[in-house]
């Protein structure tokens, strides 16, 4: 969220943005409202505007730009502005012929979205589907699947670390015990390059189902019940009212988490930073950008230009997602 | 289902129950299975706990599949090799001043929205969403970049720059943090009564008293849920400290969690303590304040 954390908070504007648009809402008057204000009252309103707007613009929208602009400079940061060459598509060229980490890195990050999306995220809604059929003892089961959405993916790297090390990790241990391991065989799962991003992503898919899970939950709690009293009178079975009835009425719920898991597989980062620095089989395009200005030799044009990458993929998504809710807001 | 119907909440009425003849065997098998999958779940973290109070020594000679020695010491180890007096230290430093200031801003900013609906408000709020969604590290470079080019007065910041200082962080995490909060708390206020607003203006109230001694003490229920929320994220948050931060002394405990890699990664037992210590926070949150967290979580995906 969270933009800060490593969990991405999202809002659904629909229903922030509907209750201001209907009528019948029980909000402040609308319109105008604002011109009668004396003196100390607007200064008021407009500290609380600008305050967080500004910051928004110097940390968010200014930097976005400046990446876009610096995507097509050579810099390497030190002496001033004016040292910076422009030279074009130039690094856009270079990232795609010849730099030898990008396509794995877009590879893992495809994975992520594929894996989070068709096996982390149904999932979650499996689990919440279950779960919500007032079974006995319901919170002691939920409460566990959700757990692991408090710890971050930082330190969900260090949790699994007792799982997949090599000569001390509790599944080579088992491996061995069973016959199936020769000890000399061990596997390292975070370091093998052809295992570590399989081994990153059930770390990762571990945390997603239990937030998928909250969201769904808290989602079918909002619907209504004769809805599928209706469905069971008319005979349909469990699975077919969920799909034909239930489902579509999550649909507010169903945009956000797909959001969430776009917007979290293509921002992956502290759990392969934690492991390896997204080196060694765990490229991806986060930890690409980071290492090229953190690193010894700071590449600002050519780190702008796979930040702008990013940015570009990511503003498909958002302006897609902002289009659907204004549009059915409209409606 | 039939047996549950004590417990079960008056939305699954008569009719629901009549239609769904649950064979036992049924109901067991989604018990066992969600026993399975609730286990399964909390294996990793269970089995962090069992190993961070088992001896080093004990375990290389046995193994890890055994049971026994038991200690504390990997406890104490972890604590005093890592330094986590320190490092808890800045996390509270960062943590504290963000949330209040992410709910005082954000609070202010969904106050203003609800109470008077501009055109301007859509842009806002396409805005604050978008802020909110986009790849942390598409903007590193230039807000990197800033932190160095920025000059800060010795008094508050030893490195006299906007890099490796927590004002960095606390602004960075507070610009991040706020679109989210007033969007779920413009949304809430949107439900207050508005005669109460058109009886504080007869009163001749201001702007800020409706904003301070009236709107604010009924939003409670959801400050208390994003706050725990905030707490949580920021204290979890990784990036932002790992990339703007240099000092190891002055890294937030996820942070710092990197320069800690290299001494944990050989000795597992005092990895798991380290890991629980780090843990505990988030943990005490979850299962304290669970009702908060996850309302602060629901918040923004459903309707207010």
């Amino acid at each position: 969220m969270t933009v800060g954390g490593s969990d991405l908070p999202v809002v659904n504007p629909a229903t922030v943005a509907k209750a201001p648009a209907g009528g019948s809402h029980k909000g402040a008057p609308r319109g105008g409202r604002v011109r009668r204000l004396t003196g100390n009252d607007r200064i008021v309103v407009f500290a609380m505007v600008i305050v967080p707007l500004f910051l928004t613009m110097v940390f968010v929208v200014l930097p976005a730009i400046a990446s876009v602009v610096l995507s097509f400079a050579s810099w390497d940061g030190i002496g001033g502005v004016s040292n910076i060459k422009w030279i074009g598509f130039e690094n856009y060229k270079n990232i795609a012929t010849n730099y030898p980490p990008f396509w794995p890195a877009i590879r893992h990050n495809v994975l992520w979205l594929v894996v989070l999306f068709f096996i982390a995220t149904p999932l979650g809604m499996f689990f919440a589907v279950i779960l919500d059929k007032n079974i006995r003892f319901s919170r002691f089961y939920q409460t566990p699947i959700y757990l692991p959405v408090v710890l971050s993916l930082a330190l969900i790297g260090f949790i699994w670390q007792l799982q997949y090390s090599r000569d001390f990790g509790l599944i080579n241990a088992i491996l061995q015990f069973l016959g199936l391991q020769e000890p000399d065989e061990a596997i390292d799962w975070f370091g093998d390059p052809n295992i570590a991003i399989w081994a990153a992503l059930a770390a990762s898919a571990w945390r997603h189902a239990g937030y998928i899970m909250l969201l769904y939950l808290a989602g079918l709690k909002g619907v209504d019940p004769s809805l599928r009293e209706a469905a069971s009178v008319d005979g349909a079975n469990e699975v077919k009212t969920f799909f034909s009835i239930v489902f579509p009425v999550l649909r507010p719920i169903n945009i956000i988490v797909v959001v969430i898991t776009v917007i979290e597989s293509l921002r992956a980062f502290d759990l392969v930073w934690i492991i390896n620095k997204g080196r060694n089989g765990l490229e991806l395009i986060s930890a690409l950008v980071t290492s090229n200005v953190t690193g010894e030799a700071s590449r600002i044009g050519f780190g702008s230009a796979l930040a702008t990458i990013m940015l570009a993929i990511s503003l498909i998504f958002i302006t897609i997602y902002l289009a659907t809710i204004f549009k059915e807001e409209e409606q | 289902m039939t047996t549950t119907a004590s417990t079960a909440p008056a939305r699954t009425s008569a009719p629901v129950r009549q239609n769904k003849k649950k064979t036992p065997v049924s109901r067991y098998f989604t018990h066992a299975f969600l026993a399975v999958i609730a286990f399964v779940w909390a294996f990793p973290v269970l089995w962090a706990v069992v190993n961070a109070f088992r001896d080093y020594q004990y375990t290389s000679v046995n193994g890890y599949v055994s049971w026994g020695g038991f200690t504390l010491k990997n406890f104490t180890d972890a604590w005093e090799q890592a330094n986590f007096s320190q490092h808890f230290m800045n996390s509270v430093i960062i943590t504290v001043p963000a949330v209040i200031l992410t709910l005082f801003l954000a609070s202010g900013v969904a106050f203003v929205i609800s109470r008077f609906s501009w055109r301007f408000n859509i842009v806002m709020l396409g805005l604050f969403t978008a802020a909110n969604l986009l790849p942390q590290q598409s903007l590193l470079i230039p807000l990197y970049r800033m932190a160095i080019a920025v000059p800060l007065p010795e008094w508050m910041s030893d490195s006299e720059l906007l890099y490796d200082s927590y004002w960095m962080l606390i602004l960075v995490n507070v610009a991040f943090q706020t679109g989210f909060c007033a969007f779920v708390l413009s949304n809430y206020m949107k439900t207050l009564p508005r005669e109460l607003y058109e009886a504080a203006m007869v009163d001749g109230a201001s702007i800020w008293r409706q904003y301070w001694q009236l709107t604010l003490p009924l939003c409670r229920p959801p400050l208390a849920a994003l706050a725990t929320l905030e707490v949580t994220w920021i204290y979890n948050e990784f990036f932002w400290a790992t990339v703007l931060m240099r000092t190891g002394d002055k890294f937030p405990v996820t942070s710092a969690l990197n320069a800690l890699k290299g001494q944990f990664f050989t000795d597992l037992n005092l990895l798991a303590a380290g890991s629980i210590i780090v843990a505990i926070p988030t943990l005490v949150i979850f299962f304290a304040l669970q009702k908060q967290f996850v309302a602060g979580l629901t918040l923004g995906a459903n309707k207010g």
